[in-house]
């Protein structure tokens, strides 16, 4: 980054807002350490009890604001669980709440100004996928035994197509929780790089306003991608859960 | 020898300042700071602390509250719709009654409405009676008078044109007798 501070004294320094640092100072990064990854996904959680027990404290048959978010929240998810995995899939919904939960509010939280996405970085939302992988399959196979390898046998295809199609299926299962994962924090990160990239030009007098129209428009595309990122994130989980409890086409 | 003096500079600045991991000596990140391993552990290690509390703080407070609450909110719509149901049915019999009372109200003043008729009608049919029995005897007496006062005139006209008769002929020196003119002015008032 430092080769492209030479011309006209910009500066891009668009990754910097992702760096891990400590918050104690030093510069070594143990697993224990309390870094700002810490700090922001401690404010998440904050948030969460926030908007989720403090608002729904009243528990008033005519909602607040706050109580009206919460359950909204908690409306959409449970709907978007039940019509696609059915009502069986619904025990899961507390694991599945809570994902979305935490995606939709570190999104959200990393939109504030000089904060930390916790959730651009590949290696939270690889855990995240890789949490729905590991259970999905794993319960596949409890729920279902062997049959649950029958999710790559493709019985409505003619039976000569059926090996190749279920190569293809191997390899679209395993390939699920890259794409689960890479989809989220690399719309974040780059959302977030844009916006800093143009905040460097705004260093040049005459493409400031242009730059800060560019951010504005940026921000807001980036407030609909961090509802969207959690809302698709949560919903693939679903179809994911769907596969597991009933597999086969 | 320059070039060693900066490097056993940059190498004292690194001995004090340690660079933190994916940085340059400037302070910025090289590459992406996603894809510095070093912080992998960490980062995991605190999503997974975090993830296991937002569970519990949902699964054992938020969730049960919220669910509780819709399903309370659902009971008492349903509840309340029974409720209105019920009213309603309530106000349809309240209505029936009321339209029947209404009918029998009308029914009763249709009856009152034509008994009052009939009694009017009964004076009216008297009165008219007794009405017309007075005008038959004014009527009558009336007549009668008439027919006495041309009876009357009848009279006169004839004893005033037998005088006259008499003097005329008297006048023109003729001599009648009465019989004669009494027959004579008879004929002609006859005629």
């Amino acid at each position: 980054m430092a080769t492209e501070e030479a011309a006209g004294g910009l500066a891009f320094h668009p990754m910097d807002q992702f760096l891990v640092r400590p918050l104690f100072g030093g510069t070594e990064i143990n697993w224990y350490t309390p870094t700002n990854v810490t700090l922001w996904m401690g404010l998440t959680v904050l948030a969460i009890v926030l908007v989720l027990v403090v608002g729904s404290r009243g528990r008033a048959i005519v909602p607040s604001r706050m109580q009206s978010i919460a359950e909204l929240t908690f409306g959409m998810v449970h709907k978007m669980l039940e019509d696609i995995t059915g009502k069986e899939g619904l025990k899961y919904f507390p694991y599945v709440m809570t994902l979305f939960c935490f995606i939709v509010f570190a999104n959200f939280i990393g939109l504030i100004p000089t904060s930390f996405s916790t959730t651009s970085h590949i290696a939270v939302t690889a855990v995240l996928a890789m949490l729905v992988f590991l259970g999905v399959t794993i319960l596949g196979f409890v729920k279902n035994g062997a049959h649950f390898l029958g999710l790559f046998w493709v019985s409505s295809a003619p039976l000569p197509l059926r090996p190749v199609l279920a190569v293809i299926e191997v390899i679209s299962y395993f390939v699920r929780p890259v794409s689960h994962s890479i989809r989220l924090a690399g719309n974040v990160m780059a959302g977030h790089a844009v916006i800093k990239v143009f905040a460097g030009f705004a260093a040049i007098a005459a493409i400031a306003p242009v730059s800060i129209l560019a951010i504005t428009a940026m921000y807001g595309l980036e407030v609909l991608v961090a509802l969207i990122q959690a809302y698709v994130f949560t919903i693939l989980t679903c179809v994911y859960l769907k596969d597991a409890l009933h597999p086969g086409h | 020898m320059a070039t060693t003096t900066e490097e056993a500079a940059a190498q004292a600045t690194d001995a004090v300042h340690p660079m933190l991991p994916g940085t340059d000596a400037s302070g910025s990140a090289v590459g992406m700071p996603q894809l510095v391993f070093e912080t992998f552990p960490n980062q995991i290690f605190w999503l997974l602390v975090t993830l296991v509390v937002i569970y519990l703080v949902l699964s054992r407070i938020a969730l049960p509250r919220i669910g509780g609450v819709l399903a309370e909110r659902a009971g008492t719509i349903s509840n309340d719709l029974a409720t209105a149901e019920e009213l309603k049915l309530k106000a349809k019999a309240a209505e029936a009654t009321y339209t029947r009372a209404l009918a029998d109200a009308k029914t009763e003043a249709g009856k009152i409405v034509a008994a009052a008729k009939a009694e009017i009608q009964a004076d009216l049919d008297v009165a008219t009676a007794h009405a017309d029995a007075e005008i038959a005897a004014k009527t009558a007496e009336s007549e009668g008078r008439i027919g006495e006062i041309r009876a009357g005139a009848l009279e006169a006209v004839n004893t005033v044109a037998r005088d006259t008769a008499a003097e005329i002929v008297a006048t023109f020196g003729g001599r009648a007798d009465a019989g004669a003119i009494d027959a004579a002015v008879a004929e002609r008032i006859k005629g």
